[in-house]
């Protein structure tokens, strides 16, 4: 009974790599389980490089208002205002150190830096702790970025 | 590579059938699974099943998520019992969604799921489920995949004949398994069931935002209801119920109530209670029961205790009730998608009745009756029957359908899956299932919209099926291919819980409007912490409260002082991260609620009642980052009427003098 079942399973492995080994691929096309493409189209702030941000001066009390928002809520539990590291760098200087359009890349779109930029690397063996998607929008950004450029002393 | 994993896994699949084939005894369980089944439930690392699967869980009180063709467990979703994977239950905010008029019950009995419908299609909103001890409905939201609403049904001795529904959601129903003594004299003897025993059916309505509420309930004979389900496109107005136990029995029902050789099932129009409603013949009855909503701007659950309910009686209304004779103690009942045939599922007959809407409304209107029962007319059985399935099979329980003119039925007894025509009621197909298969699911399958593909059966024993765990054995579940002429098993996948009804949905109608975070912002909880600098430890008498946050990798205040003996603290914590999948867990050493669970956004509350003089180490129980291991601190305990003073903080604002309270 034993050895029947194994020539059984023997001649189903041989039957079945017979009638789908070649093309696996082609084969799978037919049964390919549902596609999430829809899914993926769901709006997530994060995943668009940004390119390009102008600055101007004097600086913009209502950006600098929502940005302090922005901060207090989520920004705040890991980067002091000083330039002391808690779990991220402190923000005394960024806006010195750092272009806008980085630091506004970090805040939406920190998969990509993590994944391409060298500083950002950096940043991640230091800290150890990737930086959260805190689902901020490209203009939420840029207030933050005003809050910064105040806190750097800025007018 | 996949080449070679398939291979494996097909070999895997061949190799347990060969070995089981010595042990168990239907004939045919090796030659059962063809060759290419492992490449067709194969579903490779990253990629996504085609369906969702909502399993009841019977015995555990949940609903489980599968994926199909895979058979992966996706989730298991706490409704009618605590949950202490994520704390629902235990948190302050869900322990309201488990009270009742007895209190709180933490452990149901949850045997069906009915998916929200428009036009008699699967919409993808909803998930409605029976609790059947303590009767109630439940409907879990599926853009969260939580519960968000639960409803008891006062009058009901036991909610099994539910929660099915009607073509647009404007009802789940629920029809009592058990008839009890209702109203004022409720104090009588259990022989005296012919006289004071009633069942009680309820129509919960739910509103386009999907709240509930008991819109009537028609007070009925005392039977037993077991199954039900609504009638579709021209049969929409109308709600089926199977009825056993018409020898109104009240002890030995095994055999007492087996004695007729047909039972009934009644046959409702809906619309027609509506009129009567509409034209005043409603009574409102003194009625208990409570009505659970969990608010997700509040991520906060409220209970509230309903004192009325509406009810109807057939006696003031007729042409709203008929019984069709079915034979024998029937169980399923079921229409098909085109609303024409009613399948009656006697558990003790021989054949399969199908019943005709059209000729039931011909039978009505011609007024062929056999008599009443208790004043509701019984219509003759010749006149609304379409036919029998002769030799179906051995114990009937249920028939899904896949919107090809087929009808499939599972026979517990035998115990197989037997598919026939619904047209001819020829019997074409027949495989075994391993074993005393009860519910099947088809995706779509109850719905006017069939999708086909898959046909799942849900067992009742496995025995030889699995790796032994003991007296306990895995409970199962079976996918066959129904694509072709004949049916094809494909996968045996274990379920948590006893599996009974089950549905299945295409995965792109609830995938899409699946919720990543709880946006922060929008946060209403009363002791939300939008941000760390909103943390605080407030005393207000032997309360503490700890407006606490997290994010990867710390709590602020994550060291407490000023928490006395005799205090109840109460630990709000509100997750920071707005990052998918970044949920973190709080945990307190000797709490009796133990741990909580919070997702991005949200905030729930640990209610802590100290024990003992001490430093109590608390920390983070889901892992979320490298320096998730550090995510810890301390609440110092004080005797009762200590003089330390509430202090707290989080890093350089911790609690910084070390003199304080030192004797």
């Amino acid at each position: 009974m034993k050895r029947f079942s194994l020539i059984i399973l023997l001649f189903s492995v041989l039957a079945w790599g017979i009638s789908c080994g070649n093309d696996g691929a082609a084969e799978r096309k037919k049964d390919e389980p549902f596609d999430l493409a829809k899914v993926e189209e769901q709006p997530e702030v994060h995943g668009t490089e940004i390119k390009e941000v102008k600055l101007t001066n004097p600086l913009d009390k209502t950006m600098i208002t929502s940005g302090k928002g922005i901060y207090d809520l989520k920004c705040g539990a890991c980067h002091k205002l000083t330039d002391e590291k808690l779990v991220g760098p402190g923000w005394k200087g960024v806006s010195k150190r750092r272009q806008p359009v980085w630091i506004m890349n970090m805040i939406t779109n920190v998969d990509m830096m993590l994944e391409k930029d060298p500083e950002a690397q950096k940043l991640l063996e230091q800290c150890l702790v990737r930086m959260p998607n805190q689902n901020i929008s490209e203009k939420e950004a840029r207030d933050i970025v005003e809050f910064m450029r105040q806190n750097d002393g800025e007018k | 590579m996949k080449n070679h994993i398939l291979k494996f896994l097909a070999a895997c699949i061949i190799l347990s059938v060969g070995f089981s084939t010595q042990s168990c005894k239907p004939k045919d369980a090796g030659s059962a699974v063809s060759g290419d089944a492992a490449q067709k439930v194969y579903v490779a690392p990253g990629k996504k099943d085609e369906f969702y699967n909502f399993v009841s869980g019977g015995f555990n009180g949940q609903m489980a998520v599968y994926g199909i063709p895979s058979g992966r467990l996706l989730r298991i979703i706490p409704v009618f019992s605590v949950f202490p994977e994520n704390g629902y239950g235990y948190s302050e905010e869900t322990k309201p969604m488990l009270n009742t008029s007895h209190g709180m019950v933490p452990w149901d009995d949850l045997h069906h799921i009915a998916l929200s419908q428009t036009k008699g299609e699967h919409d993808g909103r909803w998930a409605f489920a029976n609790g059947n001890n303590t009767p109630r409905i439940a409907k879990v939201d599926l853009k969260t995949f939580r519960t968000t609403e639960i409803i008891e049904l006062p009058n009901s001795g036991g909610n099994h004949s539910s929660p099915f529904i009607t073509e647009n959601t404007e009802y789940v129903v629920a029809g009592t398994r058990f008839s009890v003594p209702v109203g004022e004299n409720l104090d009588v003897p259990i022989s005296s069931f012919k006289q004071n025993f009633k069942g009680y059916l309820s129509f919960v309505s739910v509103s386009k935002e999907g709240q509930m509420d008991i819109a009537f309930q028609i007070k009925t004979p005392g039977v037993s209801y077991d199954l039900s389900h609504a009638g579709k496109g021209k049969s929409a107005d109308w709600f089926f119920f199977s009825c056993y136990n018409t020898e109104q029995a009240h002890t030995l029902l095994e055999v007492n109530a087996s004695q007729k050789d047909k039972d009934f099932i009644m046959a409702v129009n809906w619309k027609k209670a509506e009129e009567y409603l509409k034209q005043g013949k409603g009574k409102k009855m003194k009625a208990r029961y409570a009505h659970n909503v969990y608010d997700e701007k509040t991520h906060s659950a409220t209970s509230t205790m309903k004192e009325e309910v509406m009810t109807l009686d057939p006696k003031d209304c007729p042409d709203m009730l008929y019984f069709m004779p079915c034979p024998k103690s029937p169980h399923g009942c079921d229409t098909d998608p085109t609303g024409e045939y009613i399948v009656g599922s006697g558990k003790l007959a021989a054949v399969v009745p199908v019943f005709s809407f059209t000729k039931m409304l011909k039978a009505i209107a011609d007024k062929a009756y056999d008599g009443n029962f208790d004043g509701i007319p019984v219509l003759k059985y010749d006149a609304v029957l379409h036919g029998e399935v002769q030799k179906p099979g051995l114990g009937p329980l249920h028939t899904e359908f896949d919107g090809k003119g087929n009808a499939y039925t599972s026979f517990f007894v035998s115990p197989e899956i037997v598919k026939w025509d619904l047209a001819t009621l020829k019997v074409l197909d027949r495989v075994p299932t391993y074993y005393s298969v009860g519910h099947l699911s088809i995706p779509g399958g109850s719905s006017v919209k069939p999708h086909g593909k898959y046909m799942i059966a849900y067992n009742k024993i496995t025995k030889d099926r699995y790796l032994p765990t003991g007296p306990e054995l895995a409970q199962s579940a079976q996918m066959y291919d129904i694509s072709g002429d004949k049916m094809k098993l494909l996968l045996d996948f274990p379920t948590v819980g006893e599996p009974h009804y089950a549905e299945a949905i295409p995965a792109n109608l609830v995938a899409p409007n699946s919720v990543k975070i709880y946006k922060i912002e929008e946060n209403q909880h009363p002791y939300v912490s939008k941000g760390e600098a909103q943390t605080k430890v407030e005393r207000k008498g032997n309360q503490v409260h700890v407006y606490m946050t997290c994010i990867r990798s710390h709590f602020t205040p994550d060291n407490i002082e000023g928490v006395k003996l005799g205090d109840e603290v109460y630990f709000h914590l509100t997750n920071l991260e707005q990052d998918w999948d970044v949920p973190h867990g709080f945990a307190v050493r000797g709490s009796a609620n133990a741990e909580i669970l919070v997702m991005p956004g949200e905030t729930q509350t640990l209610k802590w009642k100290p024990d003992a003089v001490g430093v109590i180490p608390i920390y983070c129980t889901d892992f979320c980052s490298a320096l998730h291991q550090e995510m810890q601190g301390y609440v110092r305990v004080s005797p009762a009427g200590s003089n330390v003073a509430l202090r707290w903080g989080t890093g350089d604002k911790a609690p910084k003098d070390a003199s304080i309270g030192l004797k």
